[in-house]
């Protein structure tokens, strides 16, 4: 009973993280139109970031990592969401003048370039061996507490984060992105500085990111290249927000939930199953969201829950 | 006074300039006609004059003040709006909030009053939205108002352009063929709607059209373009009676109505 229930809690958790994930991608792409298949880097920056700050000075030789300055979670994670906007902001700044699909290719790169990064670059990262040992917040509570108030945690930043979400979509700023999306031309007409606003979306969606990635080296308790998979971060993240709905931030949040779900107990199944065949079901489970991913663009490209109609 | 002083606009696109050295001015208070044959480079003048292509040469000023190579958002801070040729709506926004989207100066489109200054934008926008529907009832939209805008006519995009260039409180608004695709009835309105706006609230307009009648009912001056250039300028009767202008439309009807 107790073990169902850490399994349901430690899946909550994850799609707690992919919530946020999500989030972030409908700020950019469903309120504002911007390509971003670069969740990856926007993530790592953000789960690095905290994992520096948080993780105790690395104690065996050898195992060497940058940072450890041992700091609490609450203060590291703020700074997790801000390296997220920093990121965002050179390539944004780049990238956004030039046609939509350029964002698309550049964030590509920075994904990539992020990987490799953290891969490479021991001094800072550790390179393989990652930086283990960053302490879970509220894990003093003990077993299972910890993971039960470590999942409440993750849902209160995600509810925080459809707050805010939600508050920027329906204010005059999230109109304003709207208009962009629709027209860029007309929006320079009704006095809109396109560059500016989109900027100001790219690096508010990016900051979610880095803050999803904060909660994930948390719940995880180490951040190696291992941890951040292209597969999951990115490509999965844009399945939820299309099959929920894009320019819907309950969308968001239905959408991870739910192919999150979906993900996870495919994962189940297919290592339930013998030997090769569970290698193989991997593959026919990445294949299987794809085809899903096109099903949903062919007959019900607003989602589950189309944009809400405005005022 | 004049409202906008064009001098010796230049644009070139490769090997082609759309405009070749086009002067002309728009007294402050008048509504000013912009005729000439297509490719004449009447919409290249108005994209340059606006702010979304910068001139090769040439001098553009608003009120006195030179704004030349300024950006769409800085000329339409000082007061300058314009319409499209082919409307240009937000097409996922209702009809309301293509208005209200086009106001100057929403505290609540900045970061981060959003989140903060909830109570402050609630006002904010209760105001705009009542704005917007007094237009909106001025230009007989008013049962629109919730609509998709995608879902409204061409002529009624038509109005709803002009509605979102009033709404940014404009003090020249450069209309670009208000009356093409528009029924009798609807170009009736919009002429209607130009000259008293014209006339109650003292707004300058620069209209191109091709409905040369229309033009001669609400235009004065009016400066006709060729090839990049202004040939012909003043009262309507004197730029249909200059040969030149004939010319410039080679066989269209330019014989007084």
């Amino acid at each position: 009973m107790e073990a169902a229930l850490l399994y349901l809690a430690t899946m909550l958790t994850l799609a707690g993280v992919y919530a946020c994930l999500a989030l972030g991608l409908n700020l950019q792409w469903g309120l504002t139109g911007l390509m971003n298949f670069g969740g990856l880097g926007f993530l790592a920056i953000g789960a690095y970031t905290a994992a520096l700050l948080t993780a105790p000075e690395s104690a065996q030789p050898g195992a060497a990592h940058g940072g450890g300055f041992g700091w609490p979670w609450w203060a590291a994670w703020p700074l997790a969401a801000l390296a997220g906007a920093l990121l965002a902001l050179p390539v944004g700044a780049a990238a956004l003048r030039l046609r939509a699909d350029y964002l698309a290719i550049a964030t590509i790169g920075i994904g990539e370039i992020l990987r490799l990064v953290v891969r490479n670059e021991d001094w800072l990262t550790g390179g393989p061996l990652g930086v283990p040992g960053i302490p879970r917040p509220l894990e003093g509570l003990g077993e299972p507490a910890g993971q039960f108030a470590y999942l409440g945690l993750v849902l209160l930043v995600a509810a925080g984060l459809y707050a805010m979400a939600e508050a920027t979509a329906r204010s005059p700023f999230g109109r304003t992105l709207r208009a962009i999306r629709e027209d860029e031309e007309a929006a320079k007409a009704v006095g809109k500085n396109p560059g500016a606003f989109r900027l100001a979306a790219f690096a508010l969606g990016a900051a979610c990111m880095g803050l999803a990635g904060a909660m994930l080296a948390g719940f995880f308790k180490f951040m190696g290249p291992d941890a951040l998979d292209p597969v999951t971060a990115t490509f999965l993240v844009w399945v939820m927000l299309i099959a929920g709905g894009s320019g819907n931030n309950r969308g968001a949040v239905l959408g991870a939930v739910l192919v999150w779900a979906i993900w996870a107990a495919s994962d189940f199944l297919a290592a339930q199953l013998p030997g090769e065949a569970a290698t193989r079901a991997a593959y026919v489970r990445l294949f299987l969201i794809g085809l899903a991913l096109q099903l949903i663009l062919l007959h019900r490209p607003q989602g589950l829950l189309g944009e809400r109609p405005g005022r | 006074m004049n409202a906008l002083e064009v001098e010796g606009l230049v644009k070139r696109f490769g090997g082609l300039a759309a405009l070749d050295g086009a002067s002309f001015a728009v007294p402050a208070g008048s509504i000013t006609g912009l005729i000439g044959p297509n490719g004449a480079g009447k919409s290249t003048a108005f994209a340059t004059i606006a702010g979304f292509h910068r001139p090769d040469a040439g001098h553009v000023r608003l009120f006195g003040r030179e704004v030349t190579g300024e950006s769409p958002w800085a000329l339409h801070a000082a007061g300058l709006a314009r319409t499209f040729q082919i409307p240009r709506l937000f097409a996922r926004l209702t009809v309301r909030e293509n208005l209200m989207v086009a106001a100057r100066d929403q505290a609540g489109e900045r970061l981060p009053a959003p989140w903060f200054a909830r109570a402050r934008i609630a006002r904010e926008e209760a105001a705009l939205a009542a704005r917007a529907d007094a237009v909106l009832a001025r230009l007989n939209l008013a049962r629109h108002a919730d609509a998709p805008a995608s879902a409204l006519s061409g002529g009624q995009k038509k109005l709803v352009e002009l509605g979102r260039a009033l709404m940014s409180g404009a003090r020249v608004i450069l209309l670009d063929e208000p009356a093409a695709g528009v029924n009798r009835t609807l170009l009736r309105e919009i002429a209607a709607t130009i000259a008293r706006l014209n006339r109650e609230e003292g707004i300058t307009f620069l209209v191109i059209e091709h409905d040369l009648d229309l033009v001669a009912e609400l235009c004065t001056p009016v400066h006709c373009m060729a090839e990049g250039r202004v040939i012909a300028s003043g009262r309507m009767e004197e730029v249909r009676a200059d040969p030149m202008v004939a010319e410039a439309y080679l066989g269209m009807a330019i014989e007084p109505a």
